[in-house]
């Protein structure tokens, strides 16, 4: 067991590993464990401390603390910065829904046999190459500043159509690629076995493979999806008034980065529990693969 | 033992036989797994496929369930030409079940919706009526209290007679089996073939493929003994176990009988 990682009761994951699926057989306190979780915790504050005396103590400190972390314009951009959030959360909250149900589609696209259904194939293939290969920034300048721009009658001018439309592009192309490894991991005998039993090859498709592959792709989709939140400041580029550009607004004023960091912290808050429930889903997984193969 | 050994193996009767297979070659790339495979099955007949690994026993019962395209023959089920083209292949595996050596369960459903799951879409049968019939199959077979388990939740031996009820619920004419207790622990064996052995007294067609021999000179109307992609040998579990005609036939016996299989 290593001397600086939490190897004690935390890791349930290696405890399952090594008791055969019992982990209440094993002794409640195990005194290596409570070893091994004291050394992690002195050596993190250990750690923590020296870098915190490194900054702290650097030459230009001062007024790195005085443009980042001034306590005043803190509290005068919260207000301003923290509603605006509430846009970036509509953002990725429609496109979230837009993208998992066009991946999806593109997905089974590719993933379609038989000759005939090349030209279908391709096109989707095309899409996913072309919308992974194009900076995601670069689709919302040209979508929100070309479309409008052609000045056509009945074409959406709000900025924020557009912000979605381009995020659902880009990371439909992802999600979609991300589908299709979980599509791919089902077994062919899975869908053997549903054909054998004269289901159409849609309905093994839809009841057999797809219920599989997308329990197996939920943590990589939650990954995609912190992506996404996060990338939803690049639409500030085409004017839609979201956290980043109100945090940009506020700094002009002030000419003070600190509602930077207020953003970063709003990030923090919202991304990291849902990091964690990641984390949770796949050791969930991995319990229960290591569980099935025994 | 059996009751059904009224019909003369591959006796031309009165009705069209169950299967019939005629000139059916098959290869995977340059490998060549079938050779010309001729084999007639008559209705409530069971046939068991017996040969080494490789000898294109799984083949051919892949083959005969449209699982596999073909590349010469013909196979005909109660005189339906099903290789012919245009035939719809989602139809005729309906009646056709097959059961796998790796069960092939589907792990995200209880064992009542696997069962059911066919029924409901590929019958259009109404859920309740589909359901009331898994309950009475999985009472047969010893399973009335796993009908809510999750396949992982059971032994291999409970999970191949899960496989069984799920072919069965389709109402197949005609059971292909292969190798289905080639997976299991040797203790979980004789509760799928107790599985078998009633449906061979229920009349019910069967092609089996298997290792286990004694099961097959037990439960079989004919033994078909298949060597390198041919049926070198057929007959009746006495005359394929007790004198084989051909060396192939004597050969693999012998070693199977060194192995303490029969």
């Amino acid at each position: 067991m290593s001397g600086l990682g939490i190897g004690g009761p935390l890791d349930s994951g290696d405890m399952i590993l090594r008791s055969g699926g019992r982990p209440a057989a094993r002794p409640r306190f195990d005194r290596s464990a409570v070893r091994s979780t004291l050394i992690a915790l002195v050596s993190t504050v250990v750690f923590f401390t020296i870098v915190g005396f490194v900054v702290v103590n650097s030459p230009g400190w001062t007024q790195v603390q005085e443009s980042f972390l001034n306590g005043k314009v803190w509290s005068e951009s919260v207000p301003d910065i923290v509603p605006a959030f509430v846009t970036n959360v509509q953002l990725f909250c429609i496109s979230e829904v837009l993208i998992l149900v066009l991946a999806l589609v593109l997905a089974v696209l590719r993933s379609l046999p038989g000759p005939v259904l090349f030209p279908i194939r391709l096109l989707a293939t095309i899409y996913v190459d072309v919308f992974r290969a194009i900076p995601g920034v670069l689709i919302i300048y040209i979508l929100g500043f070309g479309i409008p721009g052609l000045g056509l009658a009945g074409v959406p001018t709000d900025p924020f159509f557009y912000a979605v439309i381009s995020l659902t592009l880009v990371y439909s192309a992802y999600v979609s690629e991300v589908y299709r490894a979980g599509i791919q991991s089902v077994h062919p005998s899975q869908e053997a076995a549903a054909r054998s039993l004269g289901l159409t090859q849609f309905q093994a498709l839809r009841y057999v493979v797809l219920p599989q592959a997308i329990r197996r792709v939920i943590p990589p989709l939650l990954n995609d999806f912190i992506g996404l939140q996060k990338d939803s400041v690049l639409v500030s580029y085409i004017g839609v008034v979201e956290i980043f550009r109100q945090a940009q607004i506020d700094k002009a004023s002030t000419f003070n980065f600190t509602p930077y960091l207020v953003v970063a912290l709003v990030f923090l808050v919202i991304t990291i529990p849902l990091a964690r429930l990641t984390d949770w889903l796949v050791a969930r997984d991995r319990r229960r693969f290591l569980a099935n193969a025994r | 033992m059996t009751t059904t050994l009224s019909t003369a193996p591959g006796s031309p009767g009165g009705h069209p036989s169950a299967l019939e297979i005629r000139g059916l070659w098959k290869s995977f790339g340059d490998l060549q797994v079938l050779r010309g495979i001729d084999l007639t099955v008559a209705e409530h007949e069971v046939v068991c496929l017996i040969g080494s690994s490789g000898s294109g026993k799984s083949t051919l019962l892949r083959c005969v369930n449209l699982l596999e395209p073909i590349d010469a023959g013909r196979v005909v089920v109660e005189g339906e030409e099903i290789t012919a083209s245009g035939v719809d292949v989602n139809r005729i595996r309906r009646r056709i079940g097959i059961v796998f050596q790796s069960f092939n369960l589907f792990p995200h459903m209880s064992v009542m919706r696997n069962v059911s799951l066919a029924p409901r879409k590929a019958l259009g049968t109404s859920q309740a009526e589909a359901e009331a019939e898994a309950v009475e199959l999985l009472d047969r077979f010893g399973l009335a209290d796993k009908r809510a388990e999750f396949p992982d939740r059971l032994s291999g031996g409970q999970q191949q007679r899960v496989a069984i009820v799920r072919a069965l619920a389709m109402h197949p004419d005609l059971l292909l089996l292969d190798e289905i207790t080639s997976a299991l622990d040797p203790e979980l064996v004789a509760e799928v073939l107790d599985v078998i052995r009633e449906l061979a007294r229920g009349g019910m067609t069967m092609v089996i493929a298997t290792h286990e021999m004694g099961f097959a000179r037990d439960i079989a109307n004919r033994v078909c003994f298949l060597d390198q992609g041919q049926i070198l040998e057929q007959g009746t579990p006495a005359e394929i176990f007790t004198a084989p005609k051909a060396p192939r036939t004597q050969q693999f016996l012998q070693r199977v009988l060194d192995a303490g299989r029969l």
